[in-house]
């Protein structure tokens, strides 16, 4: 009789073991939808899936909606909100499928393993082990080595030089100006500009005659001030009869065009007359030749010396003070 | 620095050479609230006697009792004439509270008749009239390029108003055509002044058409979110656009990190 | 039908097999690990537009009257690049959308790839065997920034005319190089010739494209081959990875985002205005404009612009470094330098050189969430002060006092910023051990007994 219970307690316990086995979550064993799942929530949501057409219906309103407001030539506005609410309803609907409609699973995979060097014998020194072989049987490694290198480089070389095909050497364009004794300065009609249209603060923008306004040395601002609150150095005292004054309207900071001109009528007076470039504020006092008193330009705006020819207009009475816009590495001031 | 009166006589001179100029062109034209210039002896006494009595209580702490200026107070004001007070007054930027104040657009401080009585009573010392504006006549293409070229680098491609160094040029947004056509003329405070040579009197025209359409920009992209460019574009970037997706993102993912 | 695809596909290519295993790749849920998605599909929105626009713009130069629908600009000679941007945004019908949705997207692309970067580095994604892919990210941020300056700059309009003659200026300013490159880049001196604009145009819609689609493939490949990162939980260990197979849930959740991006940039691309070029004007070399700034992205730099102190390096009369060189070239070097650096700092720092596929909350590491915000804080600050000038100035603080103050901050704040967030760090940590809040950590028996946690 105990012998029969012992047979039959391990009978029970084999077929427990067996069930847990067959009832259980396989991990690694089989090849089914089982492997790696983790948690399953499949219950069907009506209230869900009715949202779901209900976006899509309302997607499909408004994308026809969309094309009937095209059809009609309607404004931007009505045809941005058409398509766009199209989408957002069809992404709603996408989203709550995902999220509430279709099969919720929650599953664990398992990583690549990428060996790490500390590890041992790994793949990568295999893979090293592999290149390597294909070099067996060569004797002059260093020799093929350096005339491989050099005539990769010669090549490199070869190909990048195309590329100067792109645009002129630096050369003396850079420092090209229209400017010199003689040339008329015209406005933007192409009129000549007389002295007596200007009175005490007014500003102008002007040009070179017969030069492209677009040239960035042509483009030059005038300003008038009263003469006697000029300082300009000994060497430009002639450069502003009546104290009308010009400058490169270019600044010497960035390249924008100085298109700001403070005039001080009374205090605070200080900066006193400037030009102020709009993109960084780099302000050029007029009254002293164009020096900088605030911002980044690291050039003072250079000067051109004026004149009033026979007729009264505004000549140039040599070439401007110094290069024209932004500085460039290794650049010389005259 | 106590060169103000000298400046201020020097810019008087200057103004008067400018009004020599301006009493040229047509006369002023009775738009509301311009001064009517001659319309009965008796009346235009009785206005500047007016103006003069205001000028007393309200003026001259600063601009002196007969109008010449104090030093280190206020400029003269002789010469100046009705373009310049009925832009100051009308604008608000008159009475300043303190001496050397930034002159600021603000509410009138002075009635309508008040200010009529003021502009009469300047402009009998002379000085340049209040312009003639009409922007019907001018051309929107010459006063889109004019208003670039001369006006773009302080106060904006759109009028909004901008900044430099010791200033913020103000938005013209509130601006009415005379404003604009006596501001153009004068050069008030840290302004240049463009006079009839520079800008003839369609250019003028043809600014004051462009400031009055750009107070209602083209905004056929929809919002113009200021009108002044990637700034605040940037803003509707990150705090609508990126806002609403970071949203979007925390509606579709989990939160509870490693939850779920 | 789903069954005759399947074979059919297995039947020409043997991919069956490949596909299941795709179907079932599992990513992990996280909602911040979206944004790398949200900056993938405004990309892919930004082609499709983009192609739109390509099909009616004109990359010339050449002068025109313009004859078209804005009053303001008739009879004004503009070149034809500026023409056909009016002609998109006037005449072509949902021409003005397309604009305006593409240049959103612009925007929009690259805060998605900024907020993506900052997930990356705060929670430690960067760590081997991500860091290459961390390389090739930062490296597609620099192309994006320079695709949409190329973008907004072939518009000819006055704002991007004035950032072109600045990019010119940096250029320039290259030590040694500069006017050779410059010129070289712009066949001449600036504005240049018709080939400038040739040339951005072909950069912009072929060349850069092409660069980023390349890169967002070897980007996604280099993360599916590793599998995604995860934040530390119940199951989830340095050899799994826990979360949505890519079929069903996981690929309707990306379409649903891919299809919020497009839905929501074309509700702003027709209700919001955005770079409305009728308004600036054509650029001309002599015009300028109060107030101009360039698109976001690039605000850092022109704040730097402003920030620097106005000198050249020179050597007597010979020019050696021009100005714009500082905050337009050296800064943002800077920057990118030391965010390319920093994984070989981190390991150096640390002395871990393992791999990780968990990532570190951004409490785990002080020390990096600390160099993190500080960096963050001293880029932010320059930004601000590219920006800010009109809305101090309003309040009546000076322009001149403003660059001070934000000289002051660029200096100071890194350093406080990041003791504070190191210190805030730190005691969160310690906080959350004392309650027993944190995730199991490694701890060491005193020789007395007791235990002490031995972390990082």
């Amino acid at each position: 009789m105990d012998a029969v219970k012992a047979i039959a307690r391990r009978l029970c316990r084999y077929l427990v073991a067996a069930a847990t086995l067959l009832f259980s979550r396989r991990r690694r064993s089989g090849d089914g939808e089982e492997e790696g799942l983790r948690e399953r929530r499949t219950s069907p949501s009506r209230p869900a899936e009715l949202a779901v057409v209900t976006l899509l219906l309302l997607a499909a309103l408004a994308a026809a909606g969309f094309v009937a407001a095209y059809i009609a030539k309607a404004d931007t506005q009505v045809l941005g909100l058409g398509i766009g609410l199209a989408l957002i309803c069809l992404a709603a609907a996408a989203i709550v499928t995902g999220k509430a409609v279709v099969l919720q699973e929650e599953r664990e995979e398992q990583r690549p393993e990428f060996a790490h060097p500390d590890a041992g014998h790994t793949e990568g020194a295999e893979l090293a082990v592999t290149f390597r072989a294909g070099g067996e049987g060569i004797s002059r490694r260093r020799l093929l080595g350096a005339a491989a290198g050099v005539a990769g480089t010669a090549l490199g070389a070869a190909v990048i030089v195309p590329l100067a095909s792109l645009g002129p050497a630096v050369d003396d364009r850079l420092r090209a100006s229209p400017w010199e004794r003689g040339i008329r300065l015209v406005d933007e009609n192409g009129l000549a500009v007389p002295a007596a249209d200007l009175s005490a603060g007014s500003f102008l923008t002007a040009f070179a005659e017969g030069v492209d306004h677009e040239e960035l040395a042509a483009s030059v601002v005038v300003v008038r001030v009263d003469p006697r609150d000029l300082e300009l150095p000994p060497e430009r005292a002639s450069w502003a009869p009546s104290g009308i004054l010009a400058f490169s309207k270019v600044c010497t900071h960035a390249g924008c065009a100085v298109n700001l001109f403070r005039k001080p009528l009374y205090p605070p007076q200080q900066p006193g007359p400037a030009l102020v470039c709009p993109c960084h504020y780099s302000t050029f006092d007029v009254l002293r030749a164009g020096e900088v008193v605030f911002g980044p330009a690291g050039r003072p705006l250079p000067q051109l010396p004026l004149s009033i020819d026979a007729d009264g207009n505004l000549v140039a009475a040599g070439p401007l003070s110094g290069n024209v816009g932004p500085a460039w590495s290794g650049v010389r001031e005259s | 620095m106590t060169e103000g009166p000298e400046r201020m006589l020097a810019v008087a001179a200057a103004a008067l050479a400018l009004g020599a100029g301006v009493l040229w062109l047509a006369p002023a034209v009775a738009q509301p609230g311009e001064s009517r210039a001659s319309s009965g002896e008796k009346q235009n006494v009785a206005l500047v006697d007016r103006g003069h009595r205001l000028f007393q209580e309200e003026c001259s702490s600063c601009h002196g009792f007969d109008a010449r200026g104090v030093p280190d107070q206020g400029p003269s004001l002789r010469g100046t004439g009705a373009a310049a007070t009925d832009f100051y007054l009308r604008t608000g930027r008159m009475p300043l509270s303190y001496p050397g104040q930034v002159p600021t657009r603000a509410r009138p401080r002075y009635s309508e008749r008040q200010i009529q009585a003021l502009v009469a009573y300047v402009a009998s010392f002379g000085g340049p009239r209040i312009p003639a504006v009409h922007p019907e006549r001018g051309s929107s293409t010459e006063g889109q390029q004019l208003f670039t070229s001369h006006c773009a680098g302080c106060h904006s491609i759109t009028a909004e108003g901008g900044v430099a160094t010791g200033v913020a040029a103000p938005t013209l947004k509130d601006s009415t055509s005379t404003q604009v056509a006596e501001a153009l003329r004068m050069g008030p405070y840290l302004m240049p002044r463009f006079n009839r040579e520079l800008i003839d009197r369609h250019g003028v025209d043809s600014i004051a058409r462009y400031v009055a359409d750009i107070q209602q920009p083209d905004d056929a992209g929809g919002w113009g979110i200021g009108h002044i460019g990637p700034v605040p574009e940037g803003m509707v970037a990150w705090f609508l656009a990126a806002a609403a997706l970071l949203l979007t993102a925390r509606l579709i993912g989990e939160s509870r990190r490693g939850g779920g | 039908m789903i069954r005759r695809v399947s074979e059919a596909v297995e039947e020409r290519t043997g991919g069956a097999a490949f596909l299941r295993k795709t179907l079932r790749y599992v990513f992990p849920d996280h909602w911040s690990f979206l944004l790398g998605e949200i900056a993938l599909y405004s990309f892919v929105v930004l082609v499709a537009t983009g192609i739109f626009l390509a099909l009616f713009f004109s990359p010339s130069t050449a002068d025109t009257t313009y004859q078209g629908s804005y009053g303001p600009l008739v009879g004004q000679e503009v070149t034809k690049a500026y023409e056909s941007g009016l002609s998109l945004s006037f005449d072509v019908p949902a021409g003005l959308l397309m604009r305006q949705t593409h240049h959103w997207a612009a925007l929009v692309f690259v805060a998605a790839i900024t907020m993506h970067l900052m997930r990356i580095f705060f929670t430690g994604a960067f760590r081997k065997p991500r860091d290459v892919n961390y390389y090739i990210g930062l490296t597609m941020l620099m192309v994006a920034v320079f695709e949409g300056y190329l973008g907004y700059s072939l518009l000819d309009d006055l704002l991007s005319g004035m950032g072109l003659a600045i990019g010119y200026a940096v250029a320039l300013s290259l030590p040694v190089l500069g006017a050779d490159f410059a010129t070289l880049a712009w066949d001449g001196q600036f504005p240049g010739t018709s080939e400038f604009f040739s040339r951005m145009f072909i950069a912009h819609v072929l060349i850069l494209p092409i660069l980023l689609a390349a890169l967002i493939t070897i980007h996604l490949v280099f993360i599916a081959r590793p599998h995604h990162t995860q934040f530390a939980g119940p199951g989830r260990t340095e050899r799994n990875v826990v979360g949505i197979p890519m079929w069903p849930g996981y690929a309707l959740r990306s379409i649903g985002l891919m299809l919020a991006v497009a839905g929501i940039l074309f509700i702003m691309g027709g209700l919001i205005q955005i770079n409305p070029i009728w308004l600036w004007g054509p650029y001309h070399t002599y015009q300028a404009t109060n107030g101009a700034q360039p698109d976001w992205y690039l605000g850092w730099l022109i704040g730097a612009l402003r920030l620097v102190p106005g000198f050249d390096v020179k050597i007597g009369s010979y020019t050696l470094v021009p100005n714009p060189f500082w905050g337009g070239a050296l800064f943002p070097l800077a920057v990118f330098g030391f965010l390319f650096a920093w994984p070989s700092i981190e390991r150096r720092i640390t002395g871990d050189r393992s791999q990780h596929n968990v990532l570190d909350r951004p409490r785990d590491a002080p020390v990096r969430t600390a160099v993190g915000a500080a960096l963050f804080s001293f880029v932010a600050t320059v930004f601000f002060a590219g920006s800010a000038d009109r809305a101090f100035v309003q309040i009546g603080i000076k322009y001149e006092v403003q660059i001070w103050i934000y000289r002051a901050l660029t200096v100071l704040l890194p350093f406080v910023v990041y003791a504070i967030t190191r210190r805030t760090c730190e005691e969160l940590r310690a906080r959350e051990l004392a309650l027993g809040a944190a995730p199991p950590r490694r701890v060491r028996r005193g020789p007395g007994g007791g235990f002490t946690p031995a972390g990082r």
